[in-house]
């Protein structure tokens, strides 16, 4: 038996440079950064307080680092492929088909799996138990190891830059393209694993999050006090505890095809091809309301705060939310309209997924009766919901249009497909998390972001999408398909150039994005937020200072009513001095960063077949959970006079007068 | 953008025969070949619906659109003259209206899909007095094979058929997934190996339209297009009769041909082994190979590209 | 403080006593069970989409063997009575640490973890038989459902074994701690859920596939 299972020096491809210049400049960036930590003297703070650390706060920010990192990665595969297809007419531009065909699944598998759930989850994980009035979500050290799991998924793919290839078969490997017999490389074991354990961190995170919401909310917090981002966050959370087990086991269906020569989705003997379309989809509709759901919670704390009113017709929105997290379990065939699958069936699934459109519909109308009548400020965060409203029901409309069988049988897999989802997802969940980034920013760290900056930023990204993607709805009814590597239709070409323009200007909307971290970085003290509440904010993270302490809550709050921080504002209550008590805190832990080790060995290990690997990866991650639960002591106690001077210190004193002017 | 697609012309085209499947893609390239150029009775009821469900959905697009930057504007911190109304969060009556208005759109939309789905379903035979032509189609790493069963030829990369006739396709592949697309004559449909998919389209004039997987499916996919040429009933018979000259299309020659390759040149078949589709879907010609290997490779290999 | 009666009642607000003596273990329970509980519904729709492939594929038998042909309900029979009787013990084990006697909680423990031992035995014996008569799971996309489902369902019982030990080990360490004993009762719901799914596959695969 070979000790390196698959692996041998071919793995590495000399022969075409830019993976290997690109992973070089990434592994030097990642050491260089390692190496200014270690040499600083910073890494025991950073071991302590980052990596190790169970604080839902910090697991939050490290997975929206995690999105940001892995969203230059994807975008620079964006990059790549609207320069090859602007280059490509009647020429082979010049990424050769092997490549071109792994940037763009790489691209759709970072750009869903490793940008925007992890940004999501991040901003849910931070906010979710703030806006709950509690100090921890459920189960803070499966949060971390949750987050580490993600991290391992990523890691993965990144490797796959230079140690073999990655999948060739798109973001979702449709058999048989990505059984042995057609795609015999490494690359669909990549992305199997990859996901797969990626996968494992999310579900903890689904499971963490719906208890935490409905088992651990401040007194008074009932269901119906709750923010919208809660309900939203609770509603994508249901989804991914009902739909990430249908996607683990389709993986672990076709892995089964790969490594033992089962026939679940094979030609012959039996597989069943359209069986893999329907459980895959079964998980990939839902998937799509995991990520818009908590955008829309976004939007609608956002949307509120800067009209300094309170969200409209919040039961509508409750219902609206619900009613979307159930319908997305019964669309999931209009992926498929072209198969033949007969009238019936695609009129069924056809009717379902417009059917969809009426919450989503009656949320945008809410919206903008919650602009009504308000003073709405014009800060970052709100452009992007405004950018988001306009962009968004385009990109519903000709969502409805495909969900059309008779004009799917036109547009499927064409760029106007492409169009659409780019449409949605762009304009929905990435704007959606850039507004939560610039929103919740100061409460993370303290300081706001700098505003002009952001604006720059925001305009940016808004025309370089329109000028991207508007030419792709056009090419789409030009009856230009997805994912060609090269073609000879000189109709197309101007659109395509017009398209790489727009991912210039996309790049700027980027580079804007870094400048404005950096400059807010530097000029933090004029951007300090002191009393913890830089918007006015309507939600009880707004009552706590910025950054929160490690408890959150000095004393837990007393919700009375909607809008719990508004509420007591407008009353001032909070002025009475509270009564302190001791706190106890879970104790940091290593166990997801080491589990995560053990994952990332394992992993890879199963990708080169290198099996002896592969038992120590597991018993490895096996004995780091049981060294975890041979820990004696679980909590820290953090005395009351303790945490009475912390809170008199940070936010009293500063926050006093903030009260008083609210309550005068 | 939608440059007509000039009929091309039919008394040469009958004289040219078989050259004039090289000469065909010069022609397409000239021309948009989008959907919104429909040639055909089902592209064209195709982007009629596109348009009706278009319209419908703009009478609520637009206004909400203008309403968001309306409001937007106009309550604006800085407008002094806009009233504010601090604690304004609930209204029966609007919220009444907000539900109804994306209702009754869906209703009347999902009239349209029921109706749509049925009429055009690709497996719906075509309304006409002609009876329609048979053709088989196979989908293969990386070109186009057509089977004409009654006529007893084929052809790869290039399929003709006679205009103002309905077309019945019965599709499958070969190998991986591929969908079959013709822009403008309307519906496309996946192609899987071990089953049949079943399509209806008509070309109503002479013409020469672009055809193309319109499903990824590995490395050869971007050159993975064919012409369908639509000629008058007399030039397809003429085509048929030119045809009938060529090699036969037996199963040797079937399992040389499905190994895989790009940029494969259209070619007739004279005569095709008797029940090649059957024998391809039944699964008694196993499913085409893929790359070939040396062995314990980690990494695909490149396909070699003729070009 | 109103805060304590406050929580005393409402169920929502479980486990939030910023006094660290006021019951809070008890809420931790719940906490902790719950969170259980949603990951064993996860569990299950894992399960259910393993059970789908199996009625997809269940015709697809490419000219092999089908059920009636190769299952024998007696083996699965004596499966099913040692998976049953092994949650009766695991049930015995939960009230033993309830009331704290460590001997009978190993006790039964180790003969859940005999039973269960047993049933994986009989198991891997089963499957391997299939294999060794050329009826393996490379055999036909009904025997790759098959193989899938029932492998899946083992492997989850070999790791409740692992685990299973784990927290016998435990409890010689580290004796019936409130952190232990909450992860016993995760432990018993597991091995409980195992045999519920286990009734669901014995009635699907081997009950009516023995018939049809």
């Amino acid at each position: 038996m070979n000790l390196l299972g698959k692996l041998t020096w071919a793995a590495i491809p000399i022969d075409s440079p830019l993976p290997i210049i690109s992973s070089l400049v990434v592994g030097t960036a990642i050491v260089g950064v390692l190496g200014w930590v270690v040499v600083k003297g910073y890494f025991p703070y950073v071991w302590r307080e980052w990596l190790t650390s169970v604080d839902h706060k910090r697991v939050g920010v490290m997975y929206c680092l995690l999105a940001l990192v892995m969203l230059l990665r994807g975008f620079t595969d964006a990059v790549m492929m609207r320069t090859q297809q602007a280059l490509a007419f009647r020429s082979d531009g010049y990424l050769p088909p092997e490549h071109y065909n792994q940037v763009f699944s790489s691209h759709g598998t970072i750009m869903i799996f490793f940008v925007a759930m992890p940004f999501v989850i991040g901003l849910m994980n931070f906010v979710v138990p703030l806006q709950l009035g509690i100090r921890d979500v459920a189960f803070p050290t499966l949060n971390s190891v949750g987050f580490w799991l993600t991290a391992t998924g990523a890691l993965l793919v990144n490797i796959s830059l230079v140690v073999g290839e990655f999948a060739r078969t798109g973001w979702l490997p449709y058999p048989p393209l990505s059984e042995l017999a057609y795609s015999p490389g490494v690359g669909v074991d990549y992305y199997l694993w990859a996901l797969q354990i990626s996968g494992v961190g999310t579900l903890l995170t689904g499971i963490n999050l719906v208890t935490t919401i409905l088992k651990t909310r401040a007194p008074g917090m009932s269901l119906l006090r709750m923010p919208m981002f809660c309900w939203t966050s609770l509603a994508s959370n249901l989804l991914i505890v009902a739909a990430f087990p249908v996607l683990t086991a389709t993986l672990a269906m076709l892995t089964l095809d790969r490594y033992l020569g089962f026939h679940f989705f094979t030609n012959d003997a039996g597989g069943n091809v359209m069986m893999f379309m329907n459980l895959i989809w079964a998980w990939g509709h839902p998937e799509v309301y995991i990520l818009i759901l908590p955008a829309f919670g976004i939007f609608s704390e956002v949307i509120a705060t800067f009209s300094s009113k309170p969200l409209f017709g919040y039961r509508s929105m409750v219902l609206a939310t619900m009613a979307i997290c159930v319908l997305a379990f019964m669309v999931w065939l209009h992926h498929f309209f072209t198969m033949g699958a007969g009238a019936d069936v695609n009129a069924f699934f056809g009717i379902m997924t417009t059917i969809i459109a009426v919450p989503t519909g009656v949320k945008v109308f809410n919206w903008l009766f919650t602009m009504y009548g308000g003073r709405i400020r014009y800060e970052p965060p709100v452009l992007w919901a405004i950018g988001f409203i306009i962009t968004f029901v385009i990109g519903g409309m000709t969502g409805v249009l495909l969900a059309l069988p008779p004009v799917d049988f036109l547009l499927h897999n064409s760029l106007f497909l492409v169009a659409h989802f780019h449409n949605v997802i762009i304009g929905g969940v990435l704007f959606g998390v850039f507004a939560g980034y610039t929103y919740w920013f100061p409460k993370a760290f303290g300081f706001r972001l700098h505003s002009g900056l952001g604006k720059a930023a925001f305009w940016f990204w808004l025309v370089g999408f329109y000028v991207a993607f508007m030419p792709l709805y056009v090419l789409g009814l030009l009856g230009m398909t997805r994912r060609m590597q090269h073609y000879d239709v000189a109709a197309w070409r101007p659109w395509l150039l017009v398209a790489a323009g727009g991912a210039a200007l996309i790049l700027v909307g980027i580079v804007l994005l870094i400048v404005q971290l950096v400059v807010s970085i530097r000029r933090r003290e004029e951007l300090r937020d002191v009393d913890g509440d830089p918007w006015n904010g309507r939600t009880l993270e707004w009552a706590t200072p910025s950054p929160p302490p490690v408890y959150n809550f000095a004393v837990l709050p007393e919700v009375s009513g909607d809008d719990a921080y508004w509420t007591t504002k407008q009353s001032a209550r909070d002025a009475h001095p509270p009564a302190y008590g001791p706190i106890e805190l879970p104790r940091n832990s290593p166990t997801g960063i080491v589990c995560a080790f053990f994952a990332t060995v394992m992993g890879f290990a199963l990708i080169w077949h290198i099996w002896w690997m592969v038992v120590v990866g597991f018993f490895g991650a096996w004995a780091t959970f049981v060294v975890f639960a041979w820990r004696d002591q679980v909590d820290d106690i953090l005395g009351a006079d303790e945490v009475e001077r912390i809170d008199r210190d940070a936010h009293r004193g500063t926050r006093a007068p903030a009260l008083a002017g609210a309550a005068a | 953008m939608d440059r007509p697609c000039l009929p091309v012309d039919s008394s040469h085209l009958l004289r040219a025969g078989r050259r004039l499947m090289l000469f065909a893609p010069v022609v397409l390239t000239a021309c948009s070949g989008g959907v919104l150029d429909p040639r055909g009775p089902v592209g064209h009821d195709e982007v009629q619906i596109m348009g009706d469900a278009l319209a419908i959905m703009l009478a609520v697009v637009v206004p909400v659109i203008l309403m968001t930057a309306a409001f937007a504007w106009w309550f604006r911190a800085s407008n002094t003259r806009a009233k504010y109304l601090p604690d304004w969060s609930h209204s029966g009556q609007i919220e009444l209206v907000v539900w109804f208005i994306p209702l009754l759109v869906i209703l009347l939309l999902s009239g349209v899909i029921w109706t749509g789905s049925h009429t055009l379903d690709p497996a719906q035979p075509l309304r006409s007095k002609a009876a329609p032509l048979e053709v088989q189609v196979v989908s293969l790493d990386w070109k186009w094979l057509f089977i004409y069963p009654a006529q007893g030829i084929a052809s790869v990369n290039s399929v003709v058929v006679p205009a103002g006739t309905p077309v019945h396709f019965s599709l499958t592949s070969a190998s991986v997934m591929s969908a079959f697309f013709v822009p403008q004559l309307g519906s496309m449909i996946y192609t899987m190996n071990g089953m049949t998919t079943q399509l209806n389209l008509a070309a109503d004039r002479p013409g020469t339209y672009p055809g193309r997987s319109s499903h990824y499916n590995g490395e050869g996919f971007s050159d993975m297009h064919f012409a369908l040429t639509a000629l008058p009933p007399a030039g397809f018979a003429a085509w048929v009769a030119a045809a009938r000259a060529g090699p036969t299309l037996d199963a040797a020659r079937y399992q040389q041909l499905e190994r895989q390759s790009v940029n494969v040149r259209p070619a007739t078949y004279g005569s095709v082994a008797p029940r090649l589709f059957d024998a391809i879907v039944t699964q008694r010609l196993a499913p085409a190979p893929g790359p070939q290997l040396a062995t314990a490779a980690t990494v695909q290999p490149r396909i070699p590209r003729t070009k | 403080m109103s805060l304590a009666a406050a929580t005393a009642d409402d169920p929502n607000a479980l486990g939030h006593q910023p006094d660290a003596d006021a019951g809070g273990v008890a809420n931790q329970r719940i906490i902790v069970g719950y969170g259980f509980w949603i990951f064993l519904v996860s569990d299950i729709v894992m399960f259910a989409a393993f059970f789908a492939a199996y009625a997809v594929l269940s015709d697809a038998t490419a000219g092999g063997p089908a059920g009636r042909q190769l299952f024998d309900l007696k083996t699965t029979a004596i499966e099913t009575a040692c998976l049953l009787l092994s949650s009766f013990t695991c049930g015995l084990a939960t009230i033993a640490a309830h009331v704290e006697r460590r001997g009978w909680f190993q006790a039964a423990m180790a003969a859940t973890f005999v039973l269960g031992a047993t049933f994986i035995g009989l198991e891997v014996h089963e499957l391997a038989g299939l294999v060794a008569g050329g009826n393996g799971p490379q055999r036909s996309g009904f025997l790759s459902a098959f193989f899938a489902l029932v492998g899946c369902h083992g492997l989850h019982v070999t790791l409740g074994l692992l685990w299973l030990s784990t927290m016998m080990a435990q409890v010689v360490a580290k004796g019936f701690r409130d952190d232990i004993l909450r992860r016993i009762l995760c432990f018993s719901l597991f091995w409980h859920a195992l045999d519920i799914i286990w009734v669901a596959l014995f009635t699907v695969v081997y009950l009516i596939g023995s018939i049809t």
